[in-house]
């Protein structure tokens, strides 16, 4: 087990094209941190310098004391479960989970109570002389596991690992894979695009855009306090929104008739964007703010309503007992957990 | 899976019917011949034939000079088949490791394979040529006097230079498209079990190219076999004398030359039973063993 810490880790392709802008981090021992965001932000590059599969452009990676920017993968003392498990087809269960520690030096005895203890703890027991050929999908999510697991790594590496599975299976693999790296305490990077894996799984969140961190924090935090528009719209399902509001006299108005119930920030311009998570407001009120619902989404444990507000696009979220209609309607701003960004560049006021 | 029907017999039928007939004539109808001729004793001279039953075959057997021929056929498909595979092996390796100009490399060593095996010959003569041939200098340097044509190990040698050199890009194409449909993180995830690289190779890399390399053994088993009589026929100017020749340029020497037709068929008939087994062979293990998806 072991702290991991980038320093201005950068990657540069030989392309020219940076898929990795300087970032530094440090990954606390025992924790798991979810690398997220959208398709080609640079997640898998990040993961794989971790893994050594990628080389290192600037800045310094350790894993445990030592820096490892020069160590072979095999050398780094990781495990990797990748997007499509990556098992080897030719090998038996048992063979792909044993492969590494026999590489190591491990003895046969050795290797097989390992690997009965990883098919003990992922149900595998059945299987162990079955090809991957003949597994179903979930199975072999679990081979891959048991594999990492096997080799008793010092950081965990998953690739999207969960993607491939059917969304019942996720959430089930979602729940064991986070209570299994809980129980071996083993520090691990977990990459994903789906924001309800990543505030669900992690200790901590590093939030991706275009290959640059636009916030690192607890699922919490990032959730409370997004650092920035992007985030704000990107975790939270459904995303935050987000209204561009004049400031005038201390006031913020959408357009001529709305003016938001709300206290405008010291020091801004004439424009800011107000951040209002759909969950936060409710329906009723005294009339001062009237929201024109135009769809109502049925989700069975609560209802969307979607329409405009002073003109712009606005969404919340009623639970499933109250009463939801379209048309015209009064409702109450948290005045409380209202959120502003800066209009011209997005971050947090 | 889908399966797709035809609503009558006839179509079928009619759209096999052009191979079917090209098969019966060029192969089926040859092939029964040879086997009915291979029990008959013909004339040299073509006055007729005499009904020998198997006598052309245990003559064969206790012939020693078809021993010997039958005995540098396994040689020669032996060296030929294991030179030309794991030189091409060895090539795509190298090649699949080369993002850059990795095409052209292709298709230079593709080249090769267009050459036709009586040109690939010649190419050889020129190679080996006595007084000027750039092989036969390299060898004459080395303190061996190579004389193509004249000398029994310095024509089998040649054979299987120009038979190797002919096959490699054949074997090369195929390795390389096995190497590249490997998956990348098959291999990466071997990358992280394993540090060395040989220990990857032969643990990982060579077991998934197996079904690429157990098809090519065969391919190349039956190039070596029949596929080289050209290449032998230039090389060996047409006078086996006391040149080495295959089995397959034997039938041809035998029934064209020495007019035993009756012999040659006989020879004929156990080459085509050895293609059958060898085919057999061939899809018996290859639905067995070396199958994974
Ligand atoms: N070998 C490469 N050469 C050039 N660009 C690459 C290479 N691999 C990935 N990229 C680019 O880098 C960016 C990040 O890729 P990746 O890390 O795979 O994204 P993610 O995993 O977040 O979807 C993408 O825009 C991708 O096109
Ligand atoms: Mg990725």
């Amino acid at each position: 087990m072991a702290q991991v810490t980038l320093d201005r880790v950068r990657k540069t392709y030989p392309n020219g094209f940076e898929a990795v802008q300087p970032c530094s981090v440090k990954i606390p021992d025992g924790e798991l941190v979810v690398l997220v965001g959208p398709s080609g932000c640079g997640k898998s590059t990040l993961l794989r310098m971790i893994a050594g599969l990628e080389d290192i452009t600037d800045g310094a990676l350790s894993i445990g004391t030592d820096v490892v920017n020069d160590k072979d993968p095999a050398d780094r003392n990781i495990a990797m479960v990748f997007q499509n498990y990556a098992l080897y087809p030719h090998m038996s269960v048992a063979k792909n989970m044993g492969y590494g520690l026999k590489n190591r030096g491990a003895s046969k005895a050795e290797i097989d109570a390992k690997v009965q203890e990883a098919a003990r703890i992922l149900n595998l027991g059945d299987y162990l002389d079955r090809r991957p050929s003949q597994l179903s999908g979930g199975q072999r999510q679990r081979v891959a596991m048991g594999r990492a697991i096997v080799r008793d790594p010092e950081l965990f590496l998953f690739d999207e690992p969960l993607s491939n599975l059917d969304a019942k299976l996720r959430n089930q693999m979602r729940i064991e894979i986070r209570a299994l790296q809980q129980r071996l305490g083993v520090t691990s990077v977990y990459v994903t695009h789906d924001q309800v894996e990543a505030m669900t799984m992690a200790d901590r969140i590093i939030v991706l855009n275009a290959g640059r961190v636009e916030q690192i924090g607890t699922p919490t935090e990032i959730y409370e306090y997004p650092a920035s528009t992007f985030v704000a719209g990107f975790m939270g399902a459904p995303p935050m929104n987000l209204l561009t509001a004049q400031i005038f006299e201390g006031a913020l108005k959408l357009n001529e008739d709305t003016v938001l119930p709300i206290t405008a920030p010291a020091g801004m311009g004439h424009k800011v964007l107000v951040g209002l998570r759909p969950e936060d407001v409710r329906l009723g009120g005294d009339g001062s703010v009237l929201f024109n619902v135009e769809i109502v989404e049925e989700l069975g444990a609560n209802r969307l309503l979607h329409g405009k507000l002073g003109g712009q696009d606005f969404s919340l979220s009623v639970g499933k007992d109250e009463a939801a209609r379209t048309g015209v309607q009064p409702i109450t701003l948290p005045v409380a957990r209202v959120h502003f960004f800066d209009p011209d560049r997005g971050t947090r006021i | 899976m889908k399966r797709a029907g035809f609503t009558t017999v006839w179509l079928p039928i009619a759209l096999l019917l052009p191979q079917l007939m090209i098969i019966a004539i060029f192969f089926y109808w040859p092939a029964a011949w040879a086997v009915q001729s291979s029990f008959y004793l013909q004339d040299p001279f073509g006055f007729g034939s005499t009904f020998v039953g198997v006598e052309n075959y245990t003559d064969l057997m206790t012939n020693t000079e078809y021993g010997k021929v039958a005995r540098f056929t396994l040689i020669y498909t032996a060296l030929v088949t294991f030179f030309s595979l794991s030189i091409a092996l060895l090539l795509a390796v190298k090649a699949d490791k080369v993002i850059k100009g990795a095409k052209s490399y292709r298709t230079l060593l593709m080249w090769v394979y267009a050459i036709a095996p009586p040109v690939a010959g010649f190419l050889g003569l020129m190679f080996f040529d006595q007084r000027n041939g750039p092989m036969t200098e390299m060898f004459q340097t080395l303190g061996w006097d190579f004389r193509l044509g004249a000398d029994y190990n310095s024509t089998a040698t040649a054979m299987v230079i120009v038979a190797v050199w002919k096959q490699i890009p054949v074997n090369f194409i195929f390795f390389l498209s096995g190497l590249q449909s490997i998956p990348k993180s098959v291999r990466e995830a071997a990358l992280i079990d394993n540090r060395s690289a040989s220990g990857r190779f032969w643990d990982v890399t060579f077991p998934l190219l197996a079904p690429t390399a157990f098809f090519l053994l065969i391919i190349n088993i039956t190039y070596a076999l029949f596929d080289t009589f050209g290449i032998i026929d230039t090389l060996v100017r047409s006078e086996p004398g006391n040149n080495p020749v295959t089995l397959v340029y034997k039938v041809f020497v035998d029934g064209f030359r020495g007019n035993d037709l009756g012999g040659s068929s006989a020879q004929s008939v156990i080459l085509m039973v050895l293609v059958l087994l060898l085919t057999v062979f061939q899809f018996r293990l290859i639905e067995r063993r070396i199958h994974y998806t």
